[in-house]
């Protein structure tokens, strides 16, 4: 009898404990995530809603928010912007599909380089990757600026947008090179000996054989930097005076500088536009995302 | 004498394939270094220079006696802002890392390990991941809504607990609170996915014996998992403290011109702050040189530390 009622015991006791254990992790997992939720949620409601939303009830339906993308965006009778919501859409295109378009050339020539050939300063190369994480953000903004003033580039609308472009590129290739190099480590040797003994040049082989082979690598980093280039705020924000170039980052900077405490609404649909590359990403490649492991020059 | 000949047609192939194959390494190689000398190196350089100048609007190099002057008025507190921006960073880079490491340590465990089932925990992975996947400036404005004393939820949150009329943006220390989380969310997911990928990378073995001897899951994790975690552990401190050293924008974009007054101004907003607000460029560069001088001691220990393999292989564990 005493032995049934402490087995009894005994079961009931680790049923507790595993009820509480999984509590424990769901808690630790799932509770910080509801400000979160709370946040993209109204992100969405406010969108169409025309009063201020508390929690996640929307207040006034409406699709008025969405105004700006016909009609010029006012504030106090006067335009915000001297250009149409749809130039600063192709600006922002323009920095990231240029982004993408340098980092892919740059990280594919260089990763392949890297990868397959052994070269005096291959090391101190592949140490300068970490040890370029030790310069900060901050510093390339201060120096640039002088060189691109000095140079005669600093406010000077396209010129200016071009040169944003390219120390984008600049500053992101380092990762996405390293990235692609681990891509072409995993390409077979011998597909390329087969391609030069049969009397491929290198060039060719690179091109032909080895380049079609990473094609995931080069959509990738594609993405990556695309997405990367569509987000940049800080070279814009600091570079790029000329108003008719401004991106969407720097736009909805300054529309939340207007428009807050007055009109989320605005706001909030001005930015769900802008999120919706990121969402478009984020739905496509959940599966890969969480698996492959970014560099991160993010905090 | 044929011999010779042939001999030397092979040197002079040889010499030849190896002038092709010199060639084509520096071809793919340049744009790669290009960048790296202009947007890396010259910057870096002219930083350092810049740094023993007081360079303002007229971008003169006008050098400073002594040079190092702007260094000394950092040391020697000469500008009254440097202690309580110091202690901001202190404060910041040290609390987010303990969201950014340990917590992200445990989220990386439980939502591999104790959330056995695969689609769940990618659903959560995945929203964790969001933070990281926002833009700055939306991220920015979530924040902006979720703390704004009319309409925000934090507001209204705080008032259950009796914190009426707190401005969680402005007012000293709610405001320095929401600095680090709202970093916090940001680092957490890249730690998150760097320690569960290590956990997949522990042979499975090595689980069955300890359930085997009717091991808890507890204890799995504190003798089995955690010491083997030692290194990606070490690895994602050492790379966000340096992330974190650098980082600003999101402060930046939150706290647009309110910084130093909410107790929100860390070392690098306050060097893009001094270079273009008040157009101190000499001045900020030094500020700029101060994080690079203390980050470069920070990597050379870790290379102490790890040795250069294992800081270019996070997530392998050894078995």
């Amino acid at each position: 009898m005493s032995k049934v009622s402490t087995y009894r015991e005994a079961v009931v006791k680790a049923k507790v404990r595993s009820i509480v254990g999984t509590l424990i992790v769901y808690g630790v997992v799932c509770v910080p995530l509801v400000p979160l939720l709370l946040m993209y949620g109204w992100l969405i409601v406010q969108a169409f809603s025309g009063r201020p939303v508390e929690w996640l009830l929307p207040n006034q339906p409406t699709l008025g928010n969405w105004y700006f993308l016909t009609k010029p965006i006012e504030f106090g009778g006067t335009p915000l912007f001297p250009v149409s919501f749809w130039r600063l859409v192709l600006n922002t295109l323009m920095l990231a599909l240029g982004t993408a378009g340098l980092v892919v050339v740059i990280a594919s020539l260089a990763g392949y380089a890297i990868s397959r050939f052994d070269f005096k300063g291959r090391d101190p190369l592949l140490r300068s990757v970490v040890i370029l994480h030790s310069i900060p953000g901050v510093l390339f903004l201060i120096a640039l600026m002088y060189l691109l003033n000095s140079l005669g580039i600093y406010g000077k609308g396209l010129l200016t947008m071009i040169s944003v472009i390219i120390i984008k590129a600049g500053i992101e290739s380092p990762m996405y090179t390293w990235m692609l190099k681990g891509f072409f480590d995993s390409v077979p040797w011998e597909l390329e000996w087969a391609a030069l003994v049969d009397g491929c040049s290198r060039f060719k082989a690179w091109r032909s054989v080895v380049m079609p082979l990473i094609f995931p690598g080069i959509a990738a980093v594609s993405v990556f930097a695309f997405l990367s280039g569509w987000e940049e705020f800080i070279l814009v924000y600091t570079y790029i005076t000329d108003e008719r170039y401004f991106t969407l980052s720097v736009a909805l900077d300054r529309l939340i500088g207007a428009f807050r405490f007055i009109n989320y609404g605005v706001l909030a649909a001005f930015g769900l536009f802008y999120l919706i590359p990121a969402i478009i990403f984020f739905i496509l490649t959940q599966k890969y995302l969480t698996t492959l492991r970014i560099i991160a020059y993010k905090g | 004498m044929d011999m010779r000949v042939s001999f030397r047609r092979i040197r002079t192939a040889l010499a030849k394939e190896e002038f092709r194959r010199a060639v084509f390494v520096v071809a793919f190689l340049t744009p790669f270094l290009v960048t790296l000398i202009v947007i890396y190196g010259l910057p870096s350089l002219l930083c350092f220079l810049m740094s023993l100048t007081d360079m303002g609007l007229n971008f003169q190099f006008n050098w400073l006696t002594p040079p190092w002057y702007n260094y000394i008025k950092i040391i020697q507190c000469e500008d009254p802002y440097i202690p309580e921006v110091f202690y901001t960073t202190l404060l910041y880079v040290g609390a987010t890392l303990l969201i950014n490491s340990p917590f992200a340590l445990v989220l990386g465990i439980f939502t591999t390990y104790n959330i056995r089932r695969e689609n769940l925990s990618a659903v959560l992975r995945l929203l964790w991941f969001l933070p990281r996947m926002t833009p700055v400036v939306i991220y920015g404005l979530l924040w902006q809504w979720f703390a704004d004393p009319y309409v925000g939820p934090l507001a209204k949150i705080g008032q259950i607990f009796g914190l009426r009329d707190v401005y969680w943006l402005l007012d000293k220390p709610y405001s320095q609170i929401l600095m680090i989380v709202v970093n916090g969310y940001v680092g957490a997911s890249w730690g998150m996915i760097i320690f569960s990928s290590s956990v997949k990378c522990i042979p499975l073995e090595l689980f069955y014996a300890a359930k085997v001897d009717g091991a808890s899951d507890w204890a799995v994790i504190k003798n089995i998992i955690l010491p083997l975690l030692k290194w990606p552990m070490l690895f994602v401190t050492a790379w966000q403290t340096l992330s974190l050293l650098g980082s600003y924008v999101q402060i930046l974009v939150i706290w647009d011109g309110h910084a130093l007054t909410s107790g929100t101004e860390v070392w690098s907003l306050y060097s893009y702050d001094m270079a273009f607000r008040s157009y101190e460029f000499g001045y900020s560069a030094a500020l700029a040189m101060v994080i690079v001088v203390v980050a470069l001691g920070l990597i050379a220990l870790y290379f102490k530390i790890f040795g250069f393999r294992r800081m270019l292989e996070p997530s392998r564990v050894e078995v």
